[in-house]
């Protein structure tokens, strides 16, 4: 009887997190994928392009599958098959066979896992239809079995970060003053953490007037990253920069430096940065509190468009295409940026 | 007599836990000298030593739960981490009215406060029917609310952190004007005494002992004794709740994925400092009261002493290894032959 109602029990409660875990919903195949098999004669002289995505698991993923769905329109020459795979290899497998026997032009794929792809890849390359990797990479014994690779570059977004800082220190007049700063590291070992410390330190070992005082981690959260800042703000008595590895950090740090009786932002002592650009932080710099933060681009659809207009020009195209990824500062008209941001 | 002051002061239930705390806190006197100094800025106490009282609030009430759960049932309530998640989401939803960030309540402050604790008891309530009416072991059965709690918490939040940015929320997390202590501290300290008068003033605290020593005994001299594990979960869902708040309120949002992580963890080691037996029976609140403060102190320890992020885990290990070994059993024995030689050795010397 115990055992019986113990498994009842555990039926519940994994029927309770299937549903908890999985996404509200996931955006249906469009553009009838089965019913027109000869797409590309009915399409006409639009470029016919299949997007195998991941799925729809977060703000950043729909950011990026609206970010194609908006660049591969009709009226701008396209027509988009897009699949969501839910998170499973399979079902991008299919999905790409399927490309293949729609004979789409181009196969774009923001692969699940990094192995496994050479099967398919193959035969889509006996297909003679060029695929495009967008976000992660794969695996393959034979580079050739894909044309280019786009996405996201951490180490860029921290020497960005730096970059930008050694501008506004300039333009301040504070380019030869001695700066200290401390870092909000990510979670250790997080790619986002190891690349953005990897990038701002090679802008930081330029500057010999910058001294990183300490380095700790606030676990990309809100509350880790005051906590943080409240010990740094106790230990130093002279910080002129705090570099949040991303804007949750950034928020909390905000309020522990106030909370000490110091100011921060582009009118305050401190200046506060921050990764990823999510909407609260534009809230946050358009309050004076925060001054920049580097984003991390999901918008992959327009860099994808340009390497196919390339190819369709018959030029040649570079392997690895880093997506642009601007930053936003206060100086930025940001109350009509806001409103079109999509993540 | 020296002698004798010494030995009933080393024999009290809390000596070890204090000295631990105080091990703890004196690497400070020579590591940071300011460590101790506490100054005033903008009306409210600054230091470190606020920061370890204030830090360690959410701690200490989830330990003052947790204790009474262990000594109640011989198990851990391991899902009051997510409990604090769910408590936030529910709190942080009412009042932004299902929009992801406001800058004005959608419905009364006391409403989503209330809500918030109903859903942390009911969620405890949950957790003690099934601990105690159907016989599970606790951490199988609190192991439903931790997988699951974060995923409904996931599912009111909608996936996204809630912002409510109203100042009067923030109070709860920060302080009120014209008081210089944090708010979470109060807070604490009034569940400490609230929790201490409840055990102390009714039969509660000596009927959960029983129960912990002996559940089948206690039934037969008439102590309800499923009713009294079911209340110990219920409480603690009540302290999580709470603690959920006081967490919401210091980030003004409800993050589903951050808040608690892990405190289920702070929270069973906090009752294991204070000296408490993870397998029930008598306990104390205070001596985990000093353990959730020891966590902290070693925390913002090792933030004053600028030892590195991806090493502060081995430092933390070792600490708690060692506090933990001063207080086994084995090592009390160790102590204990010791002392027996050595007076024997002075016997010896005096008959000598």
């Amino acid at each position: 009887m115990k055992k019986r109602v113990l498994s009842i029990i555990a039926m519940l409660a994994m029927t309770v997190s299937m549903a908890a875990c999985s996404s509200p919903s996931a955006p249906t195949p469009e553009d009838g994928e089965g019913d027109d098999t000869n797409v590309s004669s009915e399409a006409g002289d639009l470029i016919t392009v299949g997007y195998a995505q991941v799925g729809a698991e977060s703000d950043w993923r729909t950011a990026n599958t609206e970010s194609f769905k908006s660049t591969f329109t009709e009226e701008n020459g396209y027509k988009l098959i897009f699949d969501d795979a839910q998170q499973k290899q399979e079902n991008q497998i299919k999905a790409i066979r399927s490309f293949i026997q729609q004979d789409v032009d181009y196969i774009v794929v923001a692969p699940v896992v990094e192995t496994g792809w050479e099967t398919v890849l193959e035969e889509a390359k006996e297909a003679g239809i060029p695929v495009i990797l967008s976000d992660r990479m794969m695996q393959v014994s034979d580079d050739e079995l894909y044309v280019a690779w786009v996405g996201g570059n951490f180490v860029k977004e921290g020497e960005t970060c730096g970059e930008w800082l050694a501008k506004y220190l300039e333009e301040n007049g504070r380019g030869s003053e001695e700066i200290n700063m401390v870092t909000i590291q990510g979670t250790i070992g997080a790619s986002a953490q190891v690349g953005r410390t990897e990038g701002f330190n090679n802008i930081l070992t330029q500057h010999d007037n910058w001294k990183m005082l300490d380095m700790q981690s606030g676990e990309f959260t809100q509350a880790k990253g005051q906590e943080v800042m409240e010990s740094f703000l106790k230990s130093y008595d002279d910080i002129d920069v705090v570099i949040c590895e991303n804007d949750n950090e950034a928020f909390g740090a905000i309020d522990a430096i106030k909370a000490a009786g110091k100011t921060c932002g582009p009118d305050g002592d401190i200046i506060v940065v921050g990764f990823d650009s999510v909407k609260a932080a534009f809230e946050s710099m358009i309050a004076g509190d925060l001054n920049a933060t580097f984003e991390c681009n999901p918008l992959h659809g327009p860099r994808v468009a340009e390497i196919i207009q390339k190819l369709e020009a018959g030029e040649s195209v570079d392997k690895i295409q880093y997506v642009d990824e601007s930053y936003f500062d206060t100086s930025m008209d940001l109350e009509t940026i806001l409103p079109e941001r999509a993540y | 007599m020296n002698n004798e002051t010494i030995k009933k002061i080393t024999s009290q239930r809390l000596f070890l836990p204090i000295f631990c705390l105080i091990l703890v806190l004196l690497v400070n006197v020579i590591t940071t000298p300011n460590f101790f100094s506490i100054s005033i800025r903008d009306g409210v106490l600054y230091g470190y030593i606020i920061d370890i009282i204030n830090r360690a609030s959410e701690l200490v009430i989830l330990a003052i739960g947790m204790t009474l759960v262990v000594s109640a049932s011989a198990g851990t309530d391991i899902s009051v981490g997510a409990i604090m998640a769910v408590s936030a989401a529910v709190c942080c939803n009412i009042l932004s009215g299902g929009e992801r960030a406001v800058t004005e309540y959608a419905s009364p402050l006391i409403v989503g406060f209330l809500a918030a604790i109903i859903v942390g008891v009911l969620i405890g309530c949950f957790n003690g029917f099934l601990v105690a009416k159907l016989n599970i072991q606790p951490m199988v059965a609190t192991l439903i609310m931790f997988t699951a709690g974060r995923g409904i918490a996931q599912l009111i939040t909608d996936g996204q952190i809630t912002y409510v940015r109203v100042d009067s929320y923030r109070l709860l997390g920060a302080s009120f004007d014209g008081i210089p202590i944090p708010t979470p501290f109060i807070v604490a300290v009034v569940m400490v005494a609230f929790t201490a008068l409840l055990l102390s003033k009714t039969a509660l605290g000596m009927y959960i002992q029983s129960v912990g020593i002996n559940k089948k005994a206690s039934s037969f001299i008439g102590i309800k004794s499923i009713f009294i594990i079911f209340l110990t979960y219920a409480y603690c869902g009540f302290c999580s709740g709470l603690s959920g708040l006081i967490a919401s309120s210091r980030i003004y949002s409800a993050d589903a994925n951050n808040i608690g992580l892990n405190m289920e963890l702070d929270a069973i080691l906090a009752v294991a400092i204070g000296g408490n037996s993870l397998a029930g029976g008598k306990f104390s609140i205070a001596g985990s009261v000093i353990g959730a403060y020891t966590i902290q102190a070693l925390t913002t320890t090792l933030y004053a002493m600028h030892v590195s992020s991806d090493q502060v885990p081995v430092y933390k290990a070792i600490v708690v290894v060692i506090i933990v070994a001063l207080q086994s059993p084995g090592f009390a024995r160790w102590r204990k032959s010791l002392a027996k030689k050595k007076s024997m050795n002075i016997t010896q010397k005096e008959a000598a």
